[in-house]
């Protein structure tokens, strides 16, 4: 029987990668630790190596086949004494329909583009004038254009982190940026988060406009006295003479299988501390919108991304110098029956709940936040005014979330307009399990946003 | 184990200054001062000292409040540092910055209204002892958290490298913070990338009530960078003669773009940790030792005097007009309105 090779997972968070080349062609033979193939997955082009030896018996997934599925038998190797005739024995795999699909030659997009993420079908607030121009960009090509366009603007704007400029970012946000800008403004630092987190609040201080990127914001830990008693309070300290305008940037949250120490997300934490703006984003409007504008401003600034949005692809609008207000959340779906507010990955399973919500005849408004401090509770309010009812939801733990502190304010504010409850959906109240089946049940789901938007309109 | 002996503040060697560790050659030990250079350095360290007497005063009778560290004994260090700098080298320090701030041309009203809390201090009164600044002076602080600053002070000498404006960042940390993590983490990277940047460490032997022999395995701070190639010297810090050189020195390494320098400036502080310390961990002796052997101004005095360059009465003139200073801040510090309440939520953010 012909071995299958499948079409290996090469990072935590990938689903699909392109086949970009076959390194091995068939009737070639193949030793164990040979590259036969190389793929592109979203943060990188990696080389496959055979596990076992034979010979190459038939490529089932033809090079430059794009947004081909982890575990798709991608070719069928030929054991010792085995010949072609095998191949015919060999179990019919299912082509990826991707596959075929893009089998013709496809541009060499740098990164693979993932399914555009469902949209609701007017925009409630558009980010753009009607008629405005769109186009298509992933989240983690928004932010690379974000901070090269304000690195353009402003020669003070430079960029530092762990693998940002050789490597071109672990998570390839900062591709091209060494190239463009060069080792002076695209550094690579040591493994030494509190030293380079004190020593970019300190070049604010003195004027210059840093963007420190954390590979992940769980080792922000590391450093964040330096973000707290250094860059939120000196301002205030100082009686407004000198203050950090600095942007501390990175993945935030859980992505996918790395268990309790990289999963956290750290919005509540930053969102309780004056002399902080903390943003969230979700699309790619507004990861370069809002990134933008925190690169612009004077304040320090906690920009929480997330690595699981950063390979999904969404429409923006192609306008020159695109820039978001911090503090204002978006209305993304208009509705009648009930207010969702979320943020970040937090907007996925509200966006995938409200369709399922449509076909059952409730009509959800969407309120993505985009910004937790400041905190645009106007909005929020304004919504649950027209619809008497709230679902927060969000993949940090509860206690003490950002959730909270919106339950809280509505309560206060909009006490006699509530039909209901307010209801929270978030991750559980444990440390992020490994295991695939447990860490599905840690995170919330669309299930669960559907269930508290039934509840909260005694919808059976 | 790290031998301690003749690194005891105020020896009288002329090779006060040594050097260690790096390829940095040996400077003189000692600056010879002009009498000009003399009589600044006592007016300055006078200041300071009468300054921080006066705080200890109002301390007592209920005008500052929180935590107030006191200079007194170490004015040496930061006097001979700046009389080695230029304008636009900065400096930072930690939370016993009175001195430093007046070693920087602060205005000693500004400085002491910010000690009472009052709308005309630094700060507008919302800092306090540990948080003060100027911009203006190129002083950045003044923080409260042990070590923070010298993360901070690397990153003002990678912006002046950024920037190619030929300044140095002045970082003043104690024999405490010297175990903190950052400070390698800061070490590794001002090699690293050169920055231009001078790491004071102040060691007044204890760090709060823990003498450096309790509270480090090795107990040659000007060693500290070694593993990184940093040089490092140790410096009589209360010469003021020795810390300028030393000083020169280190700045000269900076400015050349040779990076980083070290100088262990063994120094001493008459009182105790703050004002609410009892100061048990050490004699009575060993300060009054100190006070009357090595103390910084007087030895200026001495050699003042010795060398005919003013009389006593002309010292004591300068003794008048900076006690008149110190009175004057003091009397403003009291009179001062404190802050509006209006200030209670201004300058969070810009």
């Amino acid at each position: 029987m012909p071995i299958e090779i499948l079409m290996p997972a090469l990072s935590p968070t990938m689903e699909e990668g392109t086949l970009a080349k076959w390194v091995k062609k068939e009737g070639d033979s193949v030793a164990a630790g040979d590259v036969i193939a190389e793929i592109e997955t979203d943060k990188a082009t990696m080389e496959v190596e055979a596990v076992d030896e034979g010979t190459m018996g038939k490529i089932l997934v033809a090079e430059g086949s794009e947004n081909v599925k982890v575990n798709t038998p991608i070719a069928l190797l030929l054991g010792e004494g085995e010949d072609a005739s095998a191949l015919d024995a060999a179990p019919k795999a299912a082509p990826a329909p991707a596959a075929e699909a893009s089998a013709a030659p496809s541009s060499p997009a740098p990164v693979a583009a993932a399914p555009v993420a469902p949209a609701p079908d007017v925009p409630a607030e558009p980010d753009a004038p009607e008629g405005t121009p769109m186009v298509k960009s992933t989240v983690r090509e928004a932010l690379r254009d974000a901070m090269a366009e304000e690195m353009r603007r402003d020669g003070d704007v430079f960029l530092m982190g762990e693998e940002v400029a050789e490597y071109q970012g672990a998570y390839k946000i900062s591709q091209g940026l060494l190239d463009e800008f060069g080792p002076k403004r695209v550094i690579d630092t040591p493994i030494t988060e509190h030293g380079f987190t004190g020593l970019g609040v300190g070049a604010a201080m003195a004027g210059l406009r840093p963007i420190v990127e954390f590979m992940t914001f769980n080792f922000a830990m590391q450093a964040i006295d330096q973000i707290i008693n250094s860059a939120a309070k000196t301002l205030y300290m100082s009686g407004g003479q000198m203050g950090a305008p600095i942007v501390f940037r990175g993945a935030n949250g859980a992505a996918a299988r790395v268990g309790a120490q990289h999963s956290q997300d750290y919005a509540a934490w930053y969102a309780h501390v004056p002399g902080l703006k903390v943003v969230q984003p979700w699309s790619a409007a507004d990861a370069k919108g809002l990134l933008k504008a925190a690169i612009r401003d004077p304040n320090p600034v906690i920009f929480l991304e997330n690595e699981i949005l950063y390979g999904q692809t969404f429409e923006m609008p192609d306008v020159e110098d695109f820039v978001l207000p911090i503090g204002k959340a978006k209305i993304e779906r208009k509705g009648s029956d009930v207010t969702i507010v979320s943020w970040g990955i937090g907007m996925t399973y509200v966006m995938k709940a409200v369709e399922e919500l449509a076909g059952m005849g409730i009509s959800a408004e969407v309120v993505n936040l985009r910004s937790i401090r400041p905190l645009d509770i106007d909005t929020v309010i304004a919504s649950v005014k027209k619809t008497g009812r709230l679902v927060t939801v969000e993949e940090a733990y509860p206690m003490c979330s950002v959730s909270s502190e919106i339950g809280y304010q509505v309560q206060e504010k909009a006490f006699d307009w509530l039909d209901a409850p307010i209801l929270r959906v978030t991750g559980k109240d444990v440390p992020m399990p490994y295991a695939a089946n447990l860490e599905k049940l840690a995170l919330p789901s669309v299930q669960e946003v559907i269930d508290a938007v039934k509840a909260v309109t005694y919808t059976a | 184990m790290a031998a301690t002996s003749g690194k005891t503040a105020g020896g009288r060697s002329r090779s006060a200054s040594r050097t260690k560790g790096g390829a940095a050659k040996q400077a003189p030990a000692i600056a010879d001062f002009t009498k000009e250079q003399e009589l600044a350095a006592y007016r300055h360290m006078l200041l300071i000292r009468r300054f921080e007497e006066k705080a200890g005063q109002l301390y007592g009778m209920g005008l500052i409040g929180g935590f107030c560290h006191l200079y007194i004994g170490q004015e040496a260090v930061v006097v001979g540092m700046r009389m080695a700098a230029r304008d636009g080298d900065q400096m930072i320090t930690g939370y016993r910055d009175h001195g430093h701030m007046l070693a920087m041309d602060m205005d000693p009203k500004g400085v002491m209204a910010e000690l009472t809390g009052r709308r005309g201090g630094y700060s507008k009164g919302k800092g306090g002892s540990m948080h003060m600044f100027s911009k203006e002076k190129q002083f950045y602080g003044g923080h409260g958290i042990v070590g923070a600053q010298v993360s901070l002070g690397t990153g003002l000498g990678f912006a002046n490298k950024y920037r190619e404006n030929g300044a140095v960042a002045m970082t003043y940390f104690g024999d405490g913070a010297a175990n903190q993590g950052q400070v390698y983490e800061s070490f590794n990277m001002a090699q690293l990338w050169k920055l231009p940047v001078i790491y004071v460490i102040e060691n007044n032997k204890y760090g709060m009530g823990t003498s450096i022999e309790r509270a480090s395995a090795t107990t040659d701070l000007s060693q500290r960078g070694a593993s990184f190639g940093i040089p490092g010297e140790q410096v009589d810090g209360m010469d003021v003669r020795a810390v300028m050189a030393a000083s020169e020195k280190a700045l000269e390494h900076c400015r050349t773009g040779k990076g980083p320098f070290i100088l262990e400036m063994i120094t001493y502080r008459y009182r105790g940790h703050s004002m609410s310390d009892p100061a048990k961990y050490r004699s009575k002796e060993e300060v009054q030792k100190m006070r009357t052997e090595h103390d910084p101004i007087e030895q200026v005095r001495k050699r003042i005097l010795d060398n005919g360059w003013a009389s006593e009465d002309d010292l004591k003139g300068i003794d008048k007009e900076v006690r008149e200073i110190v009175a004057e801040s003091a009397e403003f510090a009291q009179t001062d309105k404190e802050p509006d309440v209006s200030e209670l939520y201004t300058d969070i953010l810009l």
